[in-house]
């Protein structure tokens, strides 16, 4: 598929309403990155991606700053377009098979309570009494349904992030783009929020696509590790162990020992 | 803040100006003032009745309030309108703001002359230099608000879908609220100056011309009156503003205790 037409493909995705036949059918594929490379000016970001990512898998992608891991989220986000090569989405149930992104900050509207906010991930989906409903009802997943009517600048960095996941996850995404959205945040309020996604990833099965540096953080969430070196995949490595994981156990310190001699070496 | 507690605190700004007016009433009556430099208090305050018996007072008022909410009307949504265009479009903004620049530089009470040759003492002239004068407060101040709404909060609310309505409503218009209040407060300030200097130079009915009629007779319990009225109206639009800004600015910090 030409980059071209990736515009349609983002249009049939964001409004599913007029029923049009999905432009690729590819089963139980999430996504898949064709020989994408991008650039900006004369500086090559991606050079030549290929990646293949079934649906229901949690993949990070880490590499150093600079190397493109964030450009290859926005692709796929379609906040950017490939400048060759080809991004294909799956064809997901009409309504469900969207993308969404969770930015390194929270980015709330400070004039919205928390329960609006979180409404801001139905625009399009549901309004009113129904919208309020399901975005009071993820607030309770993450563990903040007391907080819903708030300003969103009483509450700490952690719990804002918390509902900057709400947001994204209130309107059942097929894949959600995770920029380092962990990044800021202390190590124990880091922890946690980790727990809480791979609960909720567990339980709702969309595919995770998490953009990282911390090499800890990919291998306890993740199914799959993508290592980008200079706009390249460097390394792709399957993570086996099984969930739940036990942070510093053997098997993930030998698997981030790999990753680290990979980044360095 | 406990409403009682708020009452406390709007109570201590009164406090100084009853201690003026204690003071200067103690003054007049000792005859340190001259009542031919500034009349007692008690003096203005009968100057205040009898031109509320005769009516005066409340149909000069009511010309003034009319005149400054109609100019400020114009003047105000003429503001608003270019600012948020200028905000949003880029061509509007190279098209206008130059223009804008060089006249806003101009002091608008310095077209008086030339807006009595051209209006007379009609209504047009007020109208003209308050809406002139209330103008380009608003419009810097709804231009800049726009302008430094967080681009990450209009990227994200782009990625979650909103079309440009929602866009504008949910993200862009909330973000430059702060700062078109600022405009809004300082338009009114404007307002009532620019009334009452065009009012004192040609007008035949207004607080303005009020006062210029009670110095022709020497009267100048009502010049004071006049004076203290002013303040008055300034700050009842000044309340009136920040009474707005408190009820649609509850989100922002700045707000959430007072």
């Amino acid at each position: 598929m030409p980059a071209a037409s990736l515009t349609s493909v983002r249009s049939f995705v964001a409004a599913p309403a007029p029923a049009r036949p999905a432009i690729s059918v590819e089963g139980r594929r999430a996504f898949a990155f064709n020989g994408v490379e991008k650039r900006f000016g004369d500086k090559i970001v991606l050079d030549g991606i290929d990646l293949d990512v079934p649906a229901g898998q949690f993949v990070a992608v880490i590499g150093k700053s600079g190397c493109g891991k964030s450009t290859l989220l926005r692709l796929l986000a379609g906040l950017d377009r490939p400048t060759s090569g080809s991004l294909t989405l799956g064809a997901e149930e009409a309504g469900h098979s969207r993308t969404r992104f969770m930015f390194q900050e929270p980015r709330l509207l400070p004039w919205a309570s928390v329960v609006k906010n979180v409404e801001v991930g139905l625009t399009g989906i549901a309004a009113g009494q129904d919208a309020r409903q399901r975005a009071l009802d993820i607030l309770g997943e993450v563990g903040l349904a007391d907080r819903a009517d708030e300003w969103p600048s009483v509450l700490s960095g952690g719990q804002k992030q918390r509902v900057a996941l709400a947001r994204a996850l209130v309107g059942q995404p097929q894949i959600l783009a995770l920029d380092e959205p962990l990044g800021a945040l202390d190590a124990l309020t880091r922890i946690e929020m980790q727990q809480l996604l791979e609960r909720i990833w567990l339980a709702q099965k969309f595919t995770a696509v998490l953009v990282t540096h911390d090499v800890a953080e990919a291998v306890a969430l993740a199914d799959r590790v993508v290592v980008i070196s200079a706009g390249r995949i460097a390394l792709d490595l399957e993570v086996p162990a099984a969930r739940p994981r036990r942070r510093g156990s053997a098997e993930l310190a030998r698997l981030e020992g790999t990753i680290l001699d990979r980044l360095f070496g | 803040m406990s409403f009682s507690a708020r009452l406390h605190a709007n109570a201590i700004g009164w406090v100084l100006p009853v201690l003026v007016i204690a003071g200067w009433e103690a003054a007049s009556r000792a005859g340190v003032v001259p009542a031919n430099v500034l009349p007692a208090p008690s003096a203005v305050a009968e100057a205040f009745w009898r031109l509320t018996l005769s009516g005066e007072l409340i149909r000069n008022i009511a010309v003034s309030t009319a005149r400054a909410l109609a100019g400020f009307a114009i003047g105000g949504s003429i503001g608003f309108a270019l600012g948020l265009a200028n905000g949003l479009s880029r061509l509007s903004r190279g098209l206008t703001d130059t223009t804008l620049q060089m006249i806003r530089n101009i002091p608008h009470l310095a077209l008086i002359p030339l807006v009595i040759l051209w209006f007379g003492i009609d209504e047009e002239a007020k109208l003209f230099l308050v809406a002139l004068g209330v103008f380009f407060p608003t419009y810097v101040n709804t231009l800049l608000g726009i302008q430094s709404v967080d681009p990450q909060l209009v990227e994200m609310g782009r990625v979650y879908g909103m079309d440009r309505r929602a866009l504008f409503f949910r993200v862009i218009l909330p973000g430059a609220l702060p700062a078109i209040f600022v405009g809004l407060r300082y338009a009114l300030g404007i307002m009532w100056l620019t009334l009452i200097v065009a009012e004192s130079i040609s007008a035949s009915s207004g607080l303005g011309y009020m006062a210029m009629q009670a110095r022709e007779f020497l009267l100048i319990d009502v010049v004071v009156l006049s004076i203290l009225i002013y303040a008055l109206l300034g700050k009842l639009a000044d309340s009136l503003a920040r009474l707005l800004e408190r009820l649609s600015l509850g989100w922002h910090p700045a707000f959430q205790n007072g």
